[in-house]
């Protein structure tokens, strides 16, 4: 299939502009010896239908589960129909990033209520238009407490997400930054004897998540306590942001950075990405926060209308002075979100307690098992973490039947024998359920 | 047009003037021509009291919508005052840039350091060079 | 326009949830009242109201599907519809990426071949798919040549950045703990070759350089630049973000290049999304591969996987495998045009752009009078001097003739710079009518400037206070 309009009269008179005999002259700046003669390597071209086809065959070479029991970073939950048809709206997605203000103010508006909702759901003041994904947001947080202080130490707890820790051993590498990982507590929620040892003037932030990767919810309030005490600042992390819809976000308990996954908000699996970062900070923080901003202001006549703000941050003019060197975002995935929680507003709630009620079915039904046992004490949201005789067999005889178990912890945490992390969505029904224990046992 | 750049102070070739208080301090600023090259300034970034700078590091940061500028101490010294009114008006250094538009107050540390600036006659052919 | 919040009403709503099938209980009781939240204030909207506020937002927007969109390096090219279409499909959408290797071997395949067919079209010996855009894919390629010192043993504190270049370029190097030194451009828009050879030192880690540069100009003394970079055991960092000017011609691997990063949203044709999702994948010739980020794809046999194995690695710079439904996009990009329709792809795209450039010389200053290869640049500085019409006005009277404006005061080399970049996908007539506009403009900024100083005057807000939004930002609504 072929994209360029030239018809070969185009191209002879375009030519002829130029004042070149053949296309080959324009590319005369190339040193002959490095002239290609053709691609290697790549398949032959092929007609919009055989596109189709090669592409549906490679996608059947996937098998898509009846269910799933995974969360772990990654969820599935109903997205409701109006996003899909927003999203994909031409003037939306064939859009580039809204420098020409005048021309976009329908991703400017669309992203100032985002970055709205996003404030208001974490309890803090500012939000930015996204970052990468949760991974990525939580440490380019952490690296913004480090430049801003000067101090070189950061602390994580380990029940954060091991990819998201992984992450910052990465990023802090980079940088000659410290990593000191927290120990958990059997509740499953930080040790905070364990926190208020490592905590010296050294500290530049402390990363917590949750819910965390065990699914419990961390009591914030002493932790924030602890670590201002220290002069350090706390990063508050999430995995899903339908959580928000029911538990006491991290701002509210003084939490600095509010940042995590926003995945759930109306983006599909689509097996890891494109995901959507999250940012949220408290006020003080805008002058220095990564990513782009949107600001409502004024045109001459006094209009309502909005603008990419406070560009000044951003590496486009800071160049190496500044504190991220993130460019594209996920905009369309902040889109969705928008459109997502517009849709639901309030019903946000219901969909969080409906997720409360089929973790806690799925999980006091497990328990009924013999052999099953609960490894941490403290209250979750849609994930928990359950000991059993053997993990393996157990996701290998819901693999035969199409169904994928749980997430297999020894892998990360080697302490956690035979313990699987599971997650119970909306888009899992008490038949599935029950289903799932028959199969087990 | 620049305003008249003032007889009784120094300035330094980055476009800052200071003020010799005469008792070991001085007042700091950018001149009006550096102003006008901002455009309209929308945020300083100022230093806390009790900041030490030596000649020439970056005692406060400048930005206008499209640019970030940083201020060059001009001379060693110690941050005693700042101009807290540029926290919310910022653009009282484009209106009064030698005046209401001051942005650091100092105590010197080596009153020779002076005598390395220009005069305002020495600021303006200065610029002269620059505009060819 | 109304925001959602001020028309939102108490009892509305535009998604419903399911009455749940399994028990429920007092969560509060169960979870504890000091977790739970007690406030949540997000919009009451109807479902009609919620279309209607999105859709005609969506109408006070600019796509490439509304008209041309010249953005110098941004590569706006048509987004085909087809890619669109099979990145829809169910088993692209609905994998988890925790879920079993033997599950998502389609994918797995896809992201393989995805890695081969780049390294063919750039010569590269080994790619990665992981960053999710061009400046983390930069990241990424320094953090990969840092590595690559610290496992010689050997410490270089510098990175060499021409003046051209785009600032992620140096924040990426900052980020990396890299000091970075500023390389001038020469007269003829290359780079300066006594310069460079004056800054190469074994204190030098790389040079990063965008070729063709961001003045759309192919660097004719690559070769020596490669030889002085790795003559002192530097490496030589490729920005790839102007790879639509060179697919099928000449590949930056065989160039000496050592590493490089792209950008699917621009070259590849995936949707930009108004600001994103994107990609940026990072090629690496043989010395860097074993410090790729992990997990990296096996193939045994048949079978795909993934693995951590790799000692040396950099580590994970994101969650999961990278936007994955951004690569299935540009894949079916890639097998749609083959090998033949990428590189007539490059070949349209540097005839398009040259065309505007004998078409607008006349009219505009020209920066640098050689022919230029995807992207041209001109400078506003005649209208400037001319009657002070700057470039930002002559970009706002093109919105006022239905064009979204070309890129604006970059590269900074280039004052009142004005870099049009058509890519193939635009037709001789579009370029002939946009050159029209332009030429138009010219004239008007000479007979009548204010004309052009009060554009625009078509859009539904006119400039914008980007002063007032800057001293007193406002990013988040405040109910009054």
């Amino acid at each position: 299939m072929d994209y360029c309009p030239h018809t070969p009269d185009d191209i002879k008179q375009m030519q002829a502009a130029i004042g070149v005999a053949g296309i080959d002259e324009l590319f005369a700046d190339i040193p002959k010896k490095f002239r290609l003669k053709q691609i290697p390597d790549i398949p032959s071209a092929l007609s919009e239908q055989e596109t189709v086809s090669v592409m549906s065959d490679l996608a059947r070479k996937n098998k898509l589960p009846q269910l799933t029991l995974t969360g772990a970073g990654a969820y599935h939950h109903f997205i409701p129909a109006v996003v899909g048809h927003i999203v994909g709206r031409a003037e939306f997605y064939t859009a580039y990033t809204p420098y020409q203000a005048e021309i976009s103010q329908g991703i400017l508006q669309a992203i100032y209520e985002y970055q709205t909702m996003i404030a208001h759901l974490t309890s803090t003041e500012i939000a930015n238009a996204s970052m990468y994904d949760g991974a990525s947001a939580m440490i380019e947080a952490a690296v913004l407490c480090a430049k801003m202080s000067g101090k070189t130490k950061i602390i994580v707890a380990r029940s954060v997400h091991p990819e998201y820790r992984q992450v910052l051993q990465t990023y802090c590498w980079a940088n000659g930054y410290t990593v000191v990982e927290l120990a958990y507590m059997p509740s499953g929620q930080i040790d905070l004897n364990a926190l208020q040892n490592e905590l010296d003037d050294q500290v530049a932030a402390v990363l917590v998540q949750s819910p965390n990767f065990f699914g419990v919810i961390e009591d914030i309030a002493p932790v924030v306590d602890n670590v201002h005490k220290k002069g350090a600042l706390l990063v508050a992390g999430f995995t899903d942001g339908t959580s928000l819809g029911i538990l006491k976000p991290a701002g509210a308990a003084g939490a600095d950075f509010v940042v995590g996954e926003g995945q759930s908000f109306g983006n599909p699996l689509n097996y890891g990405g494109p995901y959507l970062g999250i940012f949220a900070a408290r006020e003080k923080f805008m002058r220095r926060i990564p990513g782009r901003l949107v600001g409502a202001t004024e045109d001459k006549k006094g209009r309502r209308g909005f603008v990419l703000t406070l560009q000044t941050r951003e590496q486009h003019i800071r160049r190496e002075k500044a504190t991220s060197n993130i460019c594209s975002n996920e905009a369309l995935c902040a889109l969705a979100a928008g459109v997502y929680l517009a849709a639901l507003g309030k019903n946000l709630r219901k969909l969080a307690e409906l997720n409360i009620y089929k973790t806690q079915y799925l999980k006091n039904k497990l328990l009924g098992l013999v052999g099953w046992q609960e490894v941490f004490s403290a209250p979750v949201y849609n994930e928990f973490v359950l000991r059993c005789p053997d993990s393996r067999k157990v996701n290998e005889k819901l693999k035969n039947e199409g169904i994928i178990g749980g997430y297999e912890l020894q892998k990360d945490y080697p302490e956690l024998e035979n313990s699987l992390l599971l997650c119970a969505t909306e888009m899992i029904s008490k038949t599935g359920i029950d289903r799932v224990v028959e199969i087990i046992k | 047009m620049s305003k008249q750049n003032p007889q009784d102070r120094l300035y330094s070739r980055d476009h800052e003037w200071v003020k010799d208080n005469g008792d070991s301090t001085v007042i700091v600023g950018i001149t009006d021509y550096a102003q006008e090259m901002l455009t309209d300034i929308v945020f300083v970034d100022l230093p806390e009291i009790g900041r030490k700078v030596v000649q020439k590091a970056t005692v406060a940061v400048v930005e206008s919508v499209k640019s970030v500028s940083d201020i060059y101490s001009p001379v060693g010294g110690e941050v005693i005052d700042v101009n807290k009114m540029l926290e919310e008006t910022p653009e009282l250094i484009n209106q009064d840039a030698f005046g209401e538009g001051w942005i650091v107050k100092m105590r010197i540390s080596d009153a020779s350091e002076l005598k390395m600036l220009l005069s305002a006659a020495d600021y303006e052919e200065m610029l002269k060079e620059e505009k060819k | 326009m109304e925001l959602i919040f001020e028309i939102s009403k108490p009892g509305r709503s535009a998604a419903d949830i399911s009455e749940s099938d399994v028990p429920v209980f007092n969560i509060e009781d169960a979870i504890g009242k000091k977790y739970l939240r007690n406030d949540l204030d997000l919009p009451e909207v109807a479902e009609i109201d919620l279309i209607r506020h999105f859709t005609n937002l969506s109408r006070r927007n600019f796509g490439v599907d509304l008209g041309f969109y010249p953005l110098g390096s941004c590569t706006m090219k048509y987004n085909p519809k087809v890619n669109e279409n099979v990145a829809a499909m169910p088993g692209f959408t609905g994998l988890h990426p925790y879920v079993d290797v033997e599950s998502a071997q389609g994918n797995l395949q896809l992201i393989y071949e995805m890695q081969k067919y780049l390294c063919g079209i750039f010569g590269m010996a080994e790619f990665t798919l992981q960053p999710a855009a061009g400046a983390h894919g930069e990241l990424t390629g320094i953090m990969m040549i840092k590595k690559y010192f610290e496992k010689k043993g050997r410490k270089r504190r510098v990175i060499l950045i021409p003046d051209a270049a785009h600032g992620t370029n140096p924040a990426s190097g900052a980020l990396c703990g890299f000091d970075t030194v500023e390389l001038r451009s020469n007269s003829e828009g290359g780079v300066d070759i006594e310069h460079l050879q004056s800054l190469m030192t074994e204190d030098v880690a790389a040079l990063m350089l965008t070729n063709p540069n961001t003045l759309g100009l192919f660097e004719r003394n690559i070769e020596k630049v490669a030889q002085i970079i790795h003559d002192k055991g530097g490496l030589l960092y490729g920005d790839g973000a102007n790879a639509n000017a060179f697919m099928g011609k000449t590949r930056p691997g065989d160039l000496g290049f050592d590493v490089i990063q792209l950008n699917l949203h621009k070259t590849f044709s995936t949707p930009h999304g108004g600001g994103g999702p994107g990609s940026g994948p990072v090629g690496v010739g043989k010395a860097l591969i074993d410090f790729l980020p992990v997990p990296r794809i096996l193939k045994t046999g048949d079978k795909y996987s993934w693995s951590e194995k790799f000692p040396d690695t950099i580590g994970r710079v994101r969650s999961f495998y990278g936007n994955f439904n951004v690569i299935v996009k540009a894949y079916a990009y890639i097998r749609s045009l083959g090998a033949e329709g990428l590189k007539r792809a490059t070949e349209m795209a540097v005839l398009n752009a040259n065309y505007i450039k004998e078409k607008l010389k006349p009219y505009y200053d020209l920066s640098y009078d050689r022919g230029c290869m995807h992207e041209c640049v001109f400078s506003g500085k005649r209208q400037v001097a001319e009657n002070g019409v700057h470039t930002t006005d002559i970009a706002k009277k093109l919105i006022d003739y239905g064009y979204h404006p070309p890129t604006i005061y970059f590269p900074l080399i280039v004052p009142e710079a004005i870099m049009i970049e058509p890519t193939e996908t635009e037709s001789k007539e579009t370029l002939d009518t946009f050159c029209e506009a332009m030429i138009a403009i010219a004239r008007e900024a000479k007979e009548n400037p204010d004309g052009v100083k009060n554009a625009p005057l078509t859009t539904p807000v006119t400039r914008l206070d980007e002063v007032l939004a800057a001293r007193k930002p406002d990013v988040c609504w405040k109910k009054p």
